[in-house]
């Protein structure tokens, strides 16, 4: 168990096992270099990490609450149930918290411009709100048809006074977004720094991301053992690129009667371009920075996706995750579109809480384990994201209707 | 003997110039690319470049993304660019590069592409996401296959850096000319005599500049501070704008040629 969590995984160029590493043109080569030299710098800085817990507190809102879902709990009739509240942060989601320790980062470093890719929005929410609370440029980078179907977050980015860029090649969704994000970066590299969103990337990306939402788990870790005492038996997350499941999954490696399922996006079932499940359907290859579980054709063409959920429609998986996999210290499995929106209907309407579409996987993976769970088993899952952004196109799927006027 | 390092012996004893000229396979298809490469050995080019088609092709410019986007459409995949080699090496031996993104060699299977690239008369491979921090024992096939390693040095690499591309590399250094994807610009950027001064003090390697040139005259400035130049989207952009049609290959091939020109004289 200790080598999961150890040292040595990621070794000094990142890599996880086979997984991970920096495959990238020359020109990035030297900045993430540097990027690298300043991110640990700046985590054995403790003025750094005083500043980064100050702003995580004051301006995002953390520490969230680790809530007793009672009513889900006895609807489902098995294991007591409890949700990371992320969807509490400031701007709706997990990804403020990584976006804040790398703006951090960005003025360390004196770049005076932020480029960031978007699925959902979240992410791209999240840079523009930090970009604007500390005056720097921001662009973002969104498929032309996430824009569509994340509009509310299109104007939300646009409010907080950043250039949003529809991206109209490919698919138009998050894949192509990354592509358009990093030709930016080959671009304006001395001036910009580029937020990544999730786990994924070349390194230093996936273990800097994952430890900017490690907070995540240590909140959990901790608030589960005041309120019961003991640690969960088991903890659920969507994961898309993977940073709010590594989020939370990581403080818990070590402990090990704790069980972990991280659940892609099965969309509309597992058949060639009709879903993300990247443990599914993929292949070991070499997409947008790093090694790992991607969706490709038997030529190496990166597949088409389909998710109802923006944030978790993506070709890749987060190369720590992959490891996890083959370590068989976590589980991988799926939820379908239909899963998805029935759990986001279930919890709405039981708790009172909306949860993104992306957190709704996540949900769905409740609904199915804890009814075959003990009453005295304890699952944690991660609410990474509300679910505002995700009404329309919800409402659409599920046939509700505006009353008549 | 490989058929790069020869030809940049033979430039090197002529004291001229070499052209190298970048297309995307399969172009507007592998027949058109195949006539190309012949009508470009004609006219005096030094080494095509062949850009293998890839989905994601994130170090490239709209350009070259669309012509990537064409070549998928006409049914390219790395097995028939390698068909379309053996095709070319029926009537010529000009001295081919393959530009290719790491995903689809990794999918291929590493040393069976390389030993079919070599096996097909291949010459180098420039794997443009495959750095030397990453590349395992790659070189050491490709040394054992007789193929060159071509890698990349850009405007932000640092000393060190250098030094050490220019150690794994073999066959030429490809120096890119300015910070950013590929692409044709106005302007070539003026701090190229300066980085090639710079690479050339650690390396008797012939150096290739390119990204961004796209005419005479640039080609012209570029070629006095290099020994090789390559022109990659302002081709491209010609082979799109003729398309399918029966005057695709004489007027890209003049085309060339006013650059191959421009350089040789």
């Amino acid at each position: 168990m200790s080598v999961i969590a150890s040292s040595s995984v990621p070794d000094v160029q990142g890599h996880f096992g086979p997984y991970g590493g920096r495959f990238v043109p020359e020109t990035l080569m030297h900045p993430l270099q540097e990027l690298e030299a300043e991110y640990f710098r700046a985590q054995q800085d403790p003025e750094f990490q005083r500043e980064l817990q100050y702003y995580l507190r004051e301006f995002c809102g953390r520490p969230t609450p680790l809530y007793f879902a009672e009513r889900l709990t006895r609807d489902l009739g098995g294991a007591k149930i409890y949700l990371k509240r992320e969807d509490l942060l400031h701007t709706g989601a997990h990804k403020i918290n990584n976006a804040m320790g790398q703006i951090l980062l960005a003025k360390r470093m004196g770049k005076t411009r932020i480029i960031a890719e978007t699925g959902a929005g979240q992410h791209g929410v999240a840079t523009a709100t930090v970009s604007a609370m500390f005056g720097l440029k921001c662009v973002i980078y969104m498929g032309q048809v996430d824009c569509e179907r994340q509009a509310l977050n299109v104007f939300r980015m646009k409010m907080l006074g950043a250039e949003v860029v529809p991206v109209t090649a490919g698919q138009k969704t998050l894949k192509e977004a990354v592509n358009e994000a990093m030709r930016d970066w080959v671009t304006n590299v001395r001036s910009t720094h580029y937020i990544l969103g999730t786990a994924y990337g070349a390194h230093p990306y996936p273990v800097m991301v994952r430890n900017f939402q490690r907070v995540i788990g240590d909140e959990a870790r901790r608030q589960i053992l005041e309120q019961e005492e003991r640690l969960p038996d088991l903890l659920i997350a969507c994961v898309g690129g993977g940073s709010n499941a590594i989020g939370l999954f990581y403080p818990f490696l070590e402990d090990e009667s704790v069980k972990m399922v991280g659940v892609e996006a099965g969309g509309l079932g597992i058949e060639p371009e009709k879903h993300a499940a990247r443990f599914q359907g993929g292949s070991l290859g070499v997409l947008q920075g790093t090694r790992s579980y991607v969706l490709q054709d038997e030529n190496g063409q990166i597949q088409l996706t389909h998710s109802v959920s923006a944030g978790l429609d993506y070709a890749a998986v987060g190369p720590e995750h992959a490891w996890l996999r083959d370590q068989s210290r976590v589980e991988y499995t799926y939820a379908t579109d239909d899963k998805a929106l029935q759990a986001f209907l279930k919890l709405a309407r039981l708790e009172g809480i909306i949860p993104a579409l992306e957190s709704a996987h996540a949900i769905a993976e409740v609904i199915e384990r804890a009814p075959q769970m003990s009453k005295d088993t304890l699952i944690i899952v991660n609410l990474s994201g509300r679910g505002d952004k995700d009404v329309a196109q919800a409402a659409d799927k599920l046939g509700i209707q505006m009353p008549a006027m | 003997m490989n058929r790069i390092v020869e030809r940049f012996a033979r430039l090197e004893e002529q004291a001229r110039k070499g052209f190298v000229v970048y297309i995307g396979a399969g172009d507007p298809n592998l027949e058109a690319t195949r006539q190309l490469a012949l009508e470009f050995d004609r006219v005096g080019v030094d080494v095509l470049e062949l850009g293998v088609p890839f989905s994601d092709p994130l170090a490239d410019g709209l350009v070259n993304q669309l012509a990537a986007q064409r070549g998928l459409e006409s049914g390219t995949t790395p097995a028939k660019v390698l068909e379309t080699v053996r095709a070319i090496r029926k009537d010529s031996q000009i001295p081919i590069v393959f530009y290719i993104y790491f995903n689809l060699l990794h999918r291929y299977g590493f040393q069976k592409f390389i030993t079919d690239a070599a096996q097909a008369g291949v010459d180098g491979l420039l794997v443009l996401d495959l750095p030397p921090e990453e590349s395992g024992n790659y070189e050491s096939m490709m040394r054992a296959a007789g193929l060159c390693v071509i890698y990349l040095v850009a405007p932000t690499t640092p000393e060190d850096r250098i030094e050490l591309i220019v150690k794994r590399g073999t066959g030429f250094i490809y120096y890119v000319s300015r910070e950013g994807v590929t692409g044709m610009q106005s302007k070539v950027s003026d701090t190229i005599a300066q980085m090639t001064a710079k690479i050339r003090a650690h390396t008797q390697l012939p150096i290739a500049v390119g990204f961004g040139i796209s005419n005479p005259e640039q080609a012209r400035t570029v070629a006095a501070s290099a020994q090789a130049i390559v022109v990659g989207s302002a081709i491209v952009n010609q082979i799109a704008q003729h398309g399918r049609s029966k005057e695709l290959v004489p007027r890209v091939a003049a085309f060339v040629k006013s650059l191959v020109d421009a350089v040789k004289k």
